[in-house]
């Protein structure tokens, strides 16, 4: 008589998994199509300001983005520790904006000019002297339409 | 004849490749849907044009920010937290009095004949070496003075808050509280 008979009938079937990698895989897709990679390599060093009152910039299309901020470690004994300006990929100073403007335009559809939105990232603690001389550098280019990039919090630190 | 199995191709680890490129992707995506202040600017002022036309003291808010991030509103300093609270006040001007904003009783869609501050303005002047987080901070009071003053009225009229009104009541509602933030040009007395 065998003693460890097999018990037949009483183990639950293993769960079929089979079907995993197609989850998985919705999932990556998922993730593949809403992600956005970082379009530029960062050089200057921003902390974003908070915000309660924060809308939605709407279409990535027609916004152009202006960082401002103390340029990274490795640029420092190149640019110092001023805030600069960082247009696409490299340094630039106010001078630049207009013409980048400029150029960003010319590359959007001619219906979504009007619609421009110039997104300014700039660092929390940055003094304001530069910001107003990309704005006023910005008014100059008839770019009027600006977002001060910031992050959403519930409830404002007074400082 | 003996039947020929076919060795199935182990498709178990499909899962664990797939996780890694998941995991890859998840680490490497930047969700950040950008949020902002969205402000617009007045178009850069011609040069031989006439000073514009003043406006009357009591129409204007004025809020000054130093080089030391403190605020100076209507001549008074004020702390952050309050400069909201006065900033409803002046735009609504709800008691009606001579130092604020005269009320102007105008025809709006969905109100009828209501007293509109029309000519309220508030005047931002900054100096170069404010910190840009106080700026942005003073900014958003202000833009959430006018969106308490929106979302109470539109509670009081429509019973929703205002993000839910069609746009025709948002725009009738902009009509009574239009929000005009003027920035003066920068001047530079910080010394930074």
């Amino acid at each position: 008589m065998s003693r460890f008979k097999k018990k037949k009938g009483n183990t639950s079937p293993g769960i079929n998994t089979a079907s995993l990698p197609d989850i998985v895989f919705m999932l990556l897709f998922f993730f593949m199509t809403t992600t956005t990679m970082k379009e530029v390599e960062m050089k200057v060093m921003i902390k974003s300001p908070e915000a309660t009152e924060v809308t939605k910039l709407e279409k990535k299309s027609l916004v152009t983005y202006i960082y401002v901020g103390k340029p990274m470690r490795q640029y420092q004994s190149k640019f110092g520790t001023e805030p600069r300006i960082q247009l696409n990929d490299q340094f630039a100073t106010v001078d630049d904006i207009q013409s980048y403007i400029v150029q960003e335009r010319e590359l959007m559809k001619e219906s979504d000019r009007p619609l421009m939105q110039v997104s300014i990232k700039a660092d929390y603690d940055c003094p304001m002297g530069v910001i107003t001389d990309i704005k006023q550098a910005l008014r100059r280019a008839q770019a009027l339409k600006i977002n001060y990039s910031s992050r959403a919090t519930d409830k404002l630190a007074y400082n | 004849m003996a039947k020929r199995e076919i060795p199935e191709i182990n498709a178990g680890s499909m899962a664990d490749i797939a996780f890694l490129l998941l995991i890859f992707f998840l680490m490497t995506t930047t969700m950040d849907t950008d949020t902002g202040l969205a402000r617009t600017m007045p178009p850069p002022l011609p040069p031989q044009e006439d000073a514009p036309p003043p406006i009357r003291e009591r129409n204007v808010f004025e809020v000054l920010i130093n080089a030391n991030n403190q605020l100076l509103v209507e001549k008074q300093p004020m702390a952050l937290q309050n400069l909201k609270d006065a900033a409803k006040v002046f735009i609504e001007n709800p008691a009606n009095l001579a130092t604020l904003p005269e009320r102007e009783e105008i025809e709006v869609p969905f109100f009828g004949v209501y007293p509109v501050t029309t000519k309220a303005v508030i005047s931002l002047q900054n100096d170069r070496g404010t910190q840009y987080q106080m700026y942005l901070a003073v900014q958003n009071e202000l833009q959430a003075a006018y969106n308490e003053l929106r979302d109470e009225l539109a509670r009081r009229k429509f019973n929703t808050s205002f993000n839910e009104l069609s746009d025709e009541q948002q725009n009738a509602i902009r009509v009574i509280y239009p929000q005009k933030i003027s920035e003066a040009e920068p001047r530079n007395v910080g010394g930074k």
